[in-house]
């Protein structure tokens, strides 16, 4: 009983903070990239476009969701619902920080507690594997979508998706595969508590940095692999605009169509949360505790608030007075959270990891921001003849270094 | 519990299998093959071999079926046309497939003559440690005699193709 509830209390908290991830994804990615570009943004709806992707999902919701006459009506519909089920099923498994005990409590004559809990959904002992498994599950939507379309352009974006997922698989799954090496263990909390500790004091013992052989190299394959997975620039071609009209979901709108982004930007996010898992440590922090590092999250929305509120005394425009020093509020009482030390060894953990996963999104976008998309020919090339071979090579010498040393 | 789990998928599985050649439609067979793939991956879980499940889904959901799904798609194989059954097979079909099944059910009563339910959680060699090690010292010739076969097949493949092309 006690597990059931403690179990949808998480269950409701983690679908709450990632739906509105998704949806904030989109704005952070249209604010980045016109900022790289020179340009606003999404500034019209709500303070700094802030409530944009709520405009959004309602302008969504209420389109008319068009069936074209010729479709495989049921693969049709199946195809949006197996993308997203695909796409948001492997957030369960990734553990985001270290536990959590709740102190005994009373509420009127009856005692609850101590209830000690892991921060995560489910704790599987081969959980990486679950990971691969799902988004190697997850092309049947794409490929679906673009067969049931009935539509060439569509047909020819599934085709293409198909064929890229399958051989970015390859180097992706090898990639995984050394850091495993090192680890010892498939189990996701396993691989992030392997890398804790420090070299000489200051050098984290993240797999990127780890000895026998430091994974810097599969680290680079896995993201670049990813990019190709998740379909995003500059291996976006199964939705290439100016070739294939709209790609695989170019019949698709409304609902269906939302879905497919909102299956885009959730493997997205598992994808940053495997890679820094595997690579970054988890929530390992960057630098000791003992040099300072929990000093290091309130410091930076000490900073973060405080430049808030200058810009807000020294507005650029008329309605800055009143929405920067809003935002420094905001700031400032984060910062105030980790000044309460029961707080903090809750909090720390999760501020690393979420900050890495926030990190390799934005270096996502940035990546969209900056370069242009690969030719199909030149997309397939580079997975068989470079990254194939290149991540081969890495694994046979971690494994041999591994075997070596331990 | 583990037996309410798997009656529902071994039930899944046979649904699926027999869908497989009901379906007219090429994609929606290949579909119905993936779900097999998915309660068999299910009914390995039960057993404790949480590997062996995670490398089915993997290796025959995830890659071996999107594989079929991409050249049926690639062929734009269209719907079976049905044609009108032998006699042969319309009186004596169904008669020799329920003979077959006894004879079936008959050998596997003859050689398993005490075989009961597993309990799950009963049978923990189903980690990847345990399947690595077994793979690396009894099974290891089995093993590479098998590595060498698909690669036989993978040059193969490639010969066959590149005659194509030229």
């Amino acid at each position: 009983m006690e597990f059931l509830v403690i179990t949808a209390i998480k269950l409701a908290l983690i679908l709450f903070v990632f739906m509105t991830t998704l949806a904030y994804l989109q704005w952070v990615e249209r604010k980045v990239i016109a900022h790289v570009q020179v340009r606003m943004g999404p500034s019209r709806v709500g303070p700094h476009g802030l409530l944009q992707p709520l405009a959004d999902v309602i302008k969504l919701i209420t389109k008319e969701g068009v069936m074209p006459p010729h479709v495989n009506k049921g693969f049709y519909l199946a195809a949006p619902f197996l993308a997203v089920f695909m796409a948001l099923i492997s957030i369960s498994i990734i553990p985001f920080g270290t536990s959590l005990t709740i102190p005994a409590f009373q509420i009127g004559s009856t005692t609850f507690g101590p209830y000690t809990t892991m921060m995560e959904l489910a704790n599987v002992n081969v959980g990486i594997l679950f990971v691969l498994a799902i988004s190697s599950l997850g092309v049947y939507g794409i490929a679906l979508a673009g067969w049931a379309s009935n539509n060439k352009y569509a047909l020819l974006g599934g085709l293409r998706s198909s064929a890229q997922m399958i051989s970015y698989e390859l180097p992706l799954s090898l990639a995984l595969a050394a850091p495993l090496l090192s680890a010892g263990t498939l189990s996701l909390r396993g691989i992030a508590d392997a890398q804790a500790g420090f070299y000489f004091g200051f050098i984290p013992k993240w797999a990127i940095f780890q000895g026998p052989f430091p994974q810097i190299f599969s680290f680079i394959i896995f993201v670049i692999s990813s990019f190709a997975e998740t379909n995003r620039v500059p291996f976006d071609l199964p939705e290439a605009e100016n070739e294939l009209v709209a790609g695989f979901h170019v019949e698709y709108s409304s609902m269906t169509f939302a879905a497919f982004f909102m299956a885009e930007y959730a493997n997205m996010v598992t994808v940053c949360c495997v890679a820094s898992l595997l690579f970054l440590g988890g929530w390992q922090p960057l630098w000791p505790v003992a040099l300072g590092s929990n000093l290091f999250a309130p410091a930076i929305f000490f900073i973060a608030g405080a430049l808030c509120l200058y810009h807000g005394i020294n507005p650029a425009r008329p309605f800055d007075r009143i929405t920067l020093p809003v935002f420094a509020v905001v700031f400032f009482g984060l910062a105030g959270l980790f000044a309460f030390p029961p707080v903090v060894p809750v909090l720390m953990p999760i501020f690393w990891f979420l900050a890495k996963v926030g990190f390799l999104l934005f270096v996502f976008i940035w990546i969209r921001a900056t370069l242009p998309r690969f030719r199909y020919d030149q997309l397939m090339g580079f997975a068989w003849k470079f990254l194939f071979p290149v991540a081969l090579v890495n694994l046979l010498i971690t494994g041999f270094l591994v075997a070596l040393f331990s | 519990m583990d037996i309410f789990f798997f009656l529902l998928f071994a039930f899944i599985a046979l649904i699926a299998a027999v869908n497989v050649v009901l379906q007219r439609h090429p994609i929606s067979s290949a579909l119905s093959l993936v779900g097999v793939m998915g309660s068999l991956a299910v009914l390995y879980l039960l057993l404790g071999a949480e590997f062996i499940a995670m490398a089915q889904m993997i290796v025959y959901a995830g890659a071996i079926m999107v594989l079929f799904v991409f050249v049926i798609m690639l062929l734009n194989a269209g719907t079976e046309e049905r044609t009108g059954r032998s006699w042969l097979a319309q009186i004596f079909g169904v008669p020799a497939m329920i003979a077959l099944l006894g004879l079936l059910c008959f050998f596997a009563y003859k050689v398993f003559p005490n075989a009961g339910f597993v309990k799950f959680g009963d049978f923990t060699g189903g980690g990847a440690k345990e399947i690595g090690y077994a793979l690396f010292t009894d099974y290891l010739l089995p093993f590479e005699v098998t590595s060498i076969l698909i690669l036989i097949a993978i040059v193969g493949a490639i010969v066959l193709a590149r005659k194509e092309l030229d």
